[in-house]
């Protein structure tokens, strides 16, 4: 094992660091940040409007804050862990009592500079928290029944209070981050069968908890087209834009389906669509082509880093990055029930996109101290 | 305590990586299925979805485009089409639409009632969708808005065309245009996708019977929409096809004069080329305008239409229904001759009334005619006469040599409205009626009443086949570019000209393909003949009629359609039809060929409780025959010169 300075915990010169970026990473995130300026773009229809201008701001302030988060040392990341995701869950717990209510759901909390939706940046937090947790305890201790609870409880928490404000979507995302990651550290399948068993007694009463527009979204996922004018619209116009694209797509600007409104939420989950009409099959080959790569550079970074908190953050960082974007596309693409689910980088949402890149950035701090075993 | 740590990292880290491992192979599974859902919907179905996508973005508005023409032989317009003035009005651009109301109420004739319909439709229609005010404004009107159309913000003068007919005489052969209607859309599979809004479409006559090709093809204009449905551009536009054009054998002339002639009446009158079968004229009375339907017909004149005793909306020549009356003895007669069943020398004694088996059967001629033999009884008509042959010759016979002549069966193709009539027999009655057939019905057919019913043109087609000697002729109304060459003019003009062609004369005619509905023409000639005795020679039921001059001569017969028949008691005390009440009053009917020389044309007239075919119907005959004769020369010249086949 060759011996450099990270073994010892000293610092990197600014320098080094750049040195030890992951450029295809780091060029792919620049591009898909690129690609979505254009995409919010044509989304306002070709004007460049409050949608597009706040987004480009946004998405070059993330990616400075992308450095920052890269450069600082995985030991602070890891020890921050818990008192992140705290933070987070006390934002979660203020935003039932102190949320701003918009569209039957309260999900945003004002932070007098700007509106704030905790339940994103909680996909990245309980990542945190739960590799942090697997890299303290002993392999051995993993499958104890203490040691399963806490877990569980960190788990739960924070999808119950987002499922209830109510964002079935996001709230879906957080389990199944958090349940990879678990999985991961190595819970015995038996374990996931019996609270699989327990969740699915649990799910009447949870579909108790749903707004009619959420079960209407469900059951118009199973037909579409028994809905065409409702739900079931946008699940149709949807499949009709991507579908009448072709190859090569209708060109930028002149998606007829998003050009003249009849795709629904463009800016937002159904950025993809609106890609997808004016760039074709070609176009969104690429765009799976990207995430994929940006995907495997993720597994890779977390397979050539030694401590076991940055395997298991950049692990469980990739799949859920990974399901984040399947989920959105499978929806888009009429596979999967609409349950309002943005599409990394390129959807229009700030806390979204704040979440990722700051995701990103942990995951590049592990690149940049690889050899850093944070015992 | 170091060991423990790095074998806990590398026992974590092989777990791990075994389940990243597991992961990472599902991942690939969901980006096939990726892949293959994007391949499917944007290579695979792209056609379909292309198709969608353009079903969503393009609104196209129809308009109808000009309806084909309908012209007489020469040409003349008899359903054309005329520039209207239309108002229309956009509610999006509209400021204050009950401002706008108030101030269209002062320009043109605007009932309250209508205002609050528009205001309906306006409030359920989407604002920037096109709402017609009025479709027919007169022209003082339309130049009135015009003049304060910048007072009237949203409102859209517009000039549109639409049908016209030039006067009423040809009504109920050309039918009337109105507004398509739920029942049209569901009846006639050729407007199903038509999608023009209100168009007008063919409700009766050759109207309806030629709409299909007379509608053209619409024209539309294609707007881009977003998906609320205002729209963005227009990205097409298209003028459509102009329907086409119709000529007709009928004759404008004739028909408003024969319109004029039986105005006040009930009645019809019908006037074929006894050669080709052409129909000169068909006008049936009473009339009623066909403009007052094109842009809706008002609640009153409705009524008064439908309330009307004699049935304006029907085609009598067509769709009326008449037992042939006397008119038919010509038949019975030329039945028993091509049957043999007797000779014309055959008499017989009308004492003005006749036992059989214990029922009387009168004549109309209360005295009797006496001795009396075949050519006498059609010239002076007389009911024992026929009685006894039709008694010698049968139902079966009698009806055979009816349908022959055209009786019973539809003339024209074109009128969907047209009705056969009935021409009885043993057969029929069976399965009809599920009775037997009485030998006093075989005396009633003979005289045509009973069972019988014909319609005018029925009647005018057999006067017509007699008068041409006796072949089959095929009528038609509307000229078709694939009509046949008329072999029965060819034919005659051949005879003319090769007048001792050594062929025999069946061989001559099969040579010309004809249809003989004769077994001997003699048999046709002495019908002919005993016709031109009954209009011509004193003592024949139409002399008060006849013409001297030899060019305007006609031979006829004359015939009553029976609806109460007498009692014993009206009869003794010898009441006229004139003193009955007007609904029991028999149909007054007659036909006759004309001229005598040279017959050219044949002609039928029924006026409907009119009395007597003698008094009422020969003179409407006699005047209509006239006109037909003089207008013969530029008929031809028109033939001639249109290359048509006569």
């Amino acid at each position: 094992m060759p011996y450099n300075r990270s073994t010892f915990h000293s610092p990197f010169s600014i320098r080094e660091k750049f040195y030890n970026l992951d450029y295809t990473l780091l060029f792919s995130i620049l591009l898909l940040g690129i690609i979505s300026i254009f995409a919010q773009f044509s989304s306002s229809g070709g004007v460049f409007d409050y949608y597009s201008k706040s987004h480009t701001i946004r998405f070059f302030i993330f990616f400075l804050l992308f450095f920052a988060i890269s450069f600082t040392q995985i030991r602070f990341w890891n020890d921050s862990s818990i008192f992140i995701y705290l933070i987070l869950l006390l934002l979660l717990i203020m935003v039932k009592f102190y949320g701003i209510q918009s569209q039957g759901s309260k999900r945003w909390i004002n932070l007098i500079v700007f509106n704030f939706q905790p339940s994103e940046l909680m996909k990245i937090g309980i990542i945190l928290f739960l590799s942090n947790y697997y890299h303290r305890i002993s392999s051995g201790d993993v499958n104890k029944l203490k040691y399963i609870l806490i877990p569980l409880l960190a788990l739960l928490a924070p999808c119950i209070l987002v499922f209830t404000q109510p964002d079935l979507g996001t709230a879906v995302l957080i389990l199944l981050s958090g349940v990879v990651i678990a999985w991961l550290a190595g819970i015995r399948w038996k374990i996931f069968a019996y609270l699989s068993v327990a969740f699915i007694t649990l799910v009447p009463i949870g579909i108790s908890f749903l707004k009619p527009y959420q079960k209407s979204r469900i059951l118009t996922f199973l037909d579409p087209d028994s809905d065409p004018l409702g739900a079931g619209y946008q699940i149709i116009q949807s499949k009709i834009a991507i579908g009448s694209a072709g190859l090569f797509g209708k060109g930028f600007l002149n998606g007829s389906q998003a050009y003249l409104n009849f795709l629904p939420e463009k800016h937002t989950d159904f950025i993809f669509t609106l890609y997808s009409e004016e760039f074709g099959f070609i176009g969104s080959i690429f765009i799976v082509f990207l995430y994929s790569l940006i995907t495997y550079r993720i597994i890779r970074i977390g397979t050539i880093t030694r401590s076991i908190f940055g395997k298991l953050y950049c692990y469980g960082f990739a799949n859920a990055f990974f399901i984040y974007v399947t989920v959105n596309m499978g929806m888009v693409l009429g596979l999967l029930p609409i349950v309002g689910a943005p599409l990394p980088i390129l959807s229009y949402g700030g806390s979204s996109l704040l979440a990722i890149m700051f995701g990103l950035g942990i995951v590049m701090s592990c690149n940049i101290y690889k050899n850093n075993t944070i015992s | 305590m170091f060991g423990f740590q790095s074998s806990n990292i590398v026992s974590k880290t092989k777990t791990i990586s075994r389940r990243m491992f597991f992961l990472n192979s599902c991942k690939a599974v969901i980006l096939f299925v990726i892949f293959g859902r994007l391949a499917s919907l944007q290579i695979n179905k792209s056609k379909k979805y292309k198709t969608l996508a353009d079903k969503n973005r393009f609104r196209e508005t129809k308009f109808a485009s000009p309806r084909g023409v309908i012209e007489d032989y020469f040409g003349n317009d008899i359903a054309s089409n005329e520039k209207v003035y239309q108002l229309h009005i956009i509610p999006e651009n509209v400021l204050n639409i009950n401002e706008l109301f108030l101030k269209l109420k002062n320009l043109i004739n605007l009932s309250d009632k209508k205002i609050l319909l528009l205001k309906k439709r306006i409030a359920k229609q989407k604002s920037w969708d096109t709402i017609v005010i009025s479709d027919n404004l007169r022209w003082p009107e339309f130049s009135r808005v015009n003049l304060f159309l910048h007072e009237l913000q949203g409102i859209q003068p517009v000039v549109s065309i639409a049908r016209v007919y030039r006067d009423s005489a040809s009504v109920h052969v050309i039918g009337y245009v109105s507004e398509i209607s739920q029942n049209d859309l569901k009846t006639k599979k050729y407007l199903a996708n038509l999608n023009v809004p209100n168009i007008a479409i063919g409700k009766t006559g050759l109207e309806s019977t030629l709409d299909e090709k007379m509608l053209g093809s619409p024209g539309f204009y294609r707007y881009e929409v977003n998906a609320y449905g205002k729209k963005i551009r227009q990205v097409a536009n298209n003028k459509g096809l102009k329907g086409k054009t119709f000529r007709t054998t009928l004759d404008q002339n004739i028909q408003m004069f024969a319109a004029k002639l039986i105005e006040n009446i009930s009645a019809a009158v019908c006037v074929m080329d006894i050669y080709n079968g052409d129909i000169v004229s068909m006008v049936s009375s009473p009339v009623f305008n066909p403009n007052s339907f094109v842009h809706g017909i008002d609640k009153k004149e409705w009524e008064g239409i439908l309330n009307d005793k004699d049935h304006p909306m029907i085609n009598k020549a067509i769709s009326g229904l008449y037992p042939p009356g006397s008119t038919i003895k010509i038949l019975t007669a030329l039945s028993v001759l091509e049957n043999d069943v007797v000779s014309p020398k055959f008499v017989v004694e009308c004492k003005g009334y006749i036992d059989f088996y214990g029922e009387k059967y009168h004549c109309w001629k209360k005295k009797g005619h006496g001795v009396i033999g075949m050519r006498r009884a059609i010239k002076q008509s007389c009911d024992i006469y026929f009685y006894e042959v039709a008694r010698r010759l049968g139902i079966d016979k009698l009806a055979l040599t009816a349908k022959k002549f055209g009786l019973g069966q539809k003339v024209l193709t074109r009128f969907k409205e047209e009705k056969s009539g009935v021409v009885p027999d043993t057969k029929w009655k069976l399965s009809e009626k599920g009775k037997n057939w009485y030998l006093g019905e075989t005396l009633h057919s003979g005289i045509g009443q009973g069972y019988f019913l014909t319609t005018p043109l029925q009647l005018c087609l057999m006067t017509a086949q007699l008068a041409n000697g006796g072949f089959k002729i095929k009528p038609r109304i509307v000229i078709d570019d694939n009509d046949k060459a008329n072999s029965l003019q060819k034919f005659l003009d051949y005879r003319k000209a090769n007048p001792k062609d050594i062929n025999s004369i069946d061989e001559q005619i099969s040579n010309f393909n004809l249809k003989p509905l004769f077994k001997n023409q003699e048999n046709i000639n002495f019908i002919k003949e005993a016709m031109f005795a009954s209009s011509n020679e004193a003592g024949g039921t139409s002399y008060g009629s006849r013409y001297n001059d030899k060019q305007f001569m006609f031979a006829g017969k004359t015939g009553s359609s029976q609806i109460k028949k007498f009692t014993e008691e009206q009869r003794e005390a010898g009441v006229k039809q004139q003193d009955v009440t007007y609904m029991d009053r028999d149909h007054a009917l007659f036909v006759a060929f004309a001229p005598v020389q040279d017959p050219k044309y044949a002609i039928s007239v029924l006026v409907e409780h009119g009395g007597s075919g003698s008094s009422v119907a020969a003179p409407i005959a006699k005047q209509l025959i006239k006109r037909v004769i003089e207008r013969h020369e530029i008929r031809i010249i028109q033939t001639n010169h249109s290359g048509q086949n006569v």
